[in-house]
């Protein structure tokens, strides 16, 4: 594609070919850099035989992964079980990040609909609004929700004035604390792929759906919905994978009680347990989940007429 | 005070990743600097200010929130960057063993002399080779005496609640800390080794965790404060800053015992700048100086003639002086390899 453009504003397209790959060095550099090394490395670590403290002794072991999926008892004496606990914290997490992948789908496709059929003057208006709130830091935003659910906080606060409740409505510290924090952090990134979608979609079709006797549940489901459909898939996967590793929610809101991935791993090379080749072990597990997802929705795209 | 924790976390993060692409990379000399470790809200600006302008040295710190994360952070390759830090007793005997820390001479230090006698021969570093002393204190919990106004010198309030605190009760997300309180609660000892106490350990900490509102270090002031939690386990300086902002707490000095502490400031390996350092320590270890921490920090300094400059407040405070019948305060230990993997799987499964 860039080749043609060149070749249409009439200048010679073979001299720009090696340009070409000059350009895309930085690319290649950043993500050769930023994102194929440290992943490699953490690969290598997931092998390696823990240092007491922190740390890696250069010798192969399997023991990271061993400790992931086998249970030994407390003191490793007792016969081989399945470890439930870190499957059950990689479940949690999923199910904390599908949630809030529906949440802000419920609520992000008709927000995105809704700004996309706006006339085209206000549209900048809407968008900026939406984006506002995300100019400030994902920590602070989140200590102010701690701040705002809690039992003594405004939210209560208001609910017990408006004598809607009697008893302050205990959120803090619960999985339901942990999930408004992921709903709210990722939210635009559901909005403003779905915005983009529907803002290209052609309305023409949904009157050429009414002329053909489609009613608007037909029109939303047979034509809107599969034509602005990778601007939702891009939106999911934008806020699920993020709520997966999440910790800043987990931490905060939760309470730290209920560890998901991002505070299991943080956890294994901040903490006190210092074991290194776990804390990679887990980042691989579940890069290679994240991968699954994305591979199975690429296949399920290129089958597509 | 959480921002500083969570810069602090995506610090790690960066240095871990900036570790592994400039292994060998050299410290930056640099004249008329400083750069020090620390922790969250343990300095006042004031003072270091004071110190620039003295020796016109440009200061420079980041913070942690634990122990522990300030030692992932040096071995992630942070060593070398920093001149100072300053960590609690048992990691000071940890970093030494690391080969983390630089070793001075007594006579390198001008007011070395100042120190108190019975800080100067500590276990974690015999003869102060590697440290001075910084702040000591103890950690306990505070309770709030509107919601609970029975006996609180029981670490059963934590361990072992009544039903009003149940759901009302701070912890502080350190394991260290957690595990020798409880371990004085049970009365075994430290990083025992011994499967049944052991054993106890978990079942007596899987019990209450379900009674527990939240981890929570930075914030452990605040949830007193605002009254999320009524039972707060605290350093006590802290719990005293926690009664200054309003909250109606009593500091705790339990009959079962208590965690005492020592954070020491501590030259490290490689510091870019060891001659301001040791200037810096020379600094903190001029009672004036020292006292204006303590007066920030509501700990205790280990410094001679520190306590005719200390706030009348600070020097009546409840969460400073024990009660006279209450027990000696204990050291966290440092646990060998063995204890430290129950430890872990203990502490992993209070959060799964």
């Amino acid at each position: 594609m860039a080749g043609g453009t060149l070749q249409n504003t009439g200048v010679d397209g073979a001299a720009f070919a090696g340009l070409r790959h000059r350009l895309l060095f930085p690319s290649w550099l950043t993500i050769g850099v930023l994102l194929v090394i440290p992943v490699l490395l953490m690969l290598v670590y997931s092998f390696l035989t823990k240092e007491f403290r922190g740390g890696v002794v250069w010798e192969f072991s399997l023991a990271a992964y061993d400790q992931f999926f086998f249970d030994r008892g407390l003191f490793g004496d007792e016969p081989v079980k399945i470890e439930w606990t870190y499957i059950n914290i990689f479940i949690r997490s999923i199910v904390q990040a599908s949630l809030a992948t529906v949440f802000c789908l419920l609520i992000g496709f008709p927000t995105a609909y809704y700004i996309a059929t706006r006339p085209a003057s206000s549209r900048a208006i809407w968008l900026f609004m939406i984006t506002v709130p995300y100019w400030v830091n994902l920590l602070i935003r989140t200590v102010s929700m701690k701040f705002l659910i809690r039992d003594t906080g405004p939210l209560n606060h208001w609910l017990m004035q408006a004598g809607l409740i009697s008893e302050p409505f205990h959120i803090i510290n619960t999985n339901i604390a942990v999930q408004l924090g992921l709903f709210y952090s990722y939210l635009p990134f559901m909005v403003l792929p779905i915005y983009a979608a529907v803002e290209r979609f052609d309305f023409a079709l949904v009157e050429a759906a009414h002329d053909l006797y489609a009613n608007r549940w037909t029109t939303l489901r047979r034509i809107l919905i599969p034509v602005v459909r990778p601007g939702v898939i891009a939106g999911c996967i934008l806020v699920f994978v993020p709520s997966l590793g999440a910790f800043l929610a987990p931490d905060l809101l939760g309470g730290a009680k209920n560890f998901m991935i991002g505070s299991l791993i943080e956890e294994q090379f901040r903490g006190s347990a210092g074991n290194w080749p776990f804390g990679a072990a887990a980042s691989m597990i579940l890069l290679s989940l994240v991968l699954l997802v994305l591979m199975y929705y690429a296949r399920s795209e290129s089958r597509r007429p | 005070m959480t921002i500083t924790k969570h810069s602090g976390k995506r610090n790690i993060l960066t240095a871990a990743m900036a570790a592994s692409l400039m292994l060998g990379a050299g410290a930056v000399q640099a004249e008329g600097k400083l750069s020090i470790y620390h922790w969250f809200e343990y300095i006042p600006q004031d003072l270091l200010d004071k110190f620039s302008a003295e020796h016109d040295i440009e200061v420079t710190m980041d913070t942690f929130d634990s122990n522990e994360s300030m030692l992932a952070s040096l071995k992630a390759g942070k060593l070398g960057s920093y001149d100072v830090s300053v960590p609690g007793d048992y990691m000071v005997e940890i970093m030494r063993n690391d080969g983390l820390l630089d070793s001075f001479d007594s006579s390198e230090l001008a007011n070395f002399g100042n120190i108190e006698e019975k800080w100067v021969d500590v276990d974690f570093d015999p003869g102060r080779k590697h440290s001075i002393p910084y702040q000591w204190g103890s950690t306990s919990f505070s309770v709030n005496r509107d919601v609970f106004d029975g006996n609180i010198r029981t670490t059963s309030l934590l361990f072992d609640p009544p039903e009003s605190l149940e759901g009302k009760i701070n912890m502080l997300d350190s394991q260290g800390e957690v595990m020798a309180l409880a371990s004085m609660h049970l009365g075994i000892s430290q990083c025992t080794t011994d499967r049944a106490e052991l054993e106890s350990l978990f079942s007596l900490l899987l019990a209450a965790k379900p009674k527990w509102a939240s981890f929570n270090s930075d914030g452990a002031k605040d949830v007193l404060v605002s009254g999320d939690a009524a039972v707060g386990m605290i350093w006590n300086g802290f719990g005293a800053k926690a009664r200054a902002e309003g909250a109606n707490i009593e500091y705790s000095y339990p009959d079962e015992g208590y965690v005492v502490w020592m954070d020491n400031v501590v030259l490290l390996k490689d510091a870019p700048n060891r001659a301001n350092a040791l200037k810096f320590m020379d600094f903190l270890l001029v009672p004036e100086n020292i006292a204006a921490v303590t007066n920030f920090a509501q700990y205790t300094a280990g410094v001679k003639g520190v306590s005719d400059l200390l706030d009348a407040e600070l020097k009546a405070s409840p969460e400073a002086n024990p009660p006279a019948d209450a027990p000696a305060g204990t050291f966290v230990q440092a646990c060998g390899e063995e204890t430290q993997v129950f430890y872990d799987k203990i502490w992993t499964a209070l959060k799964k």
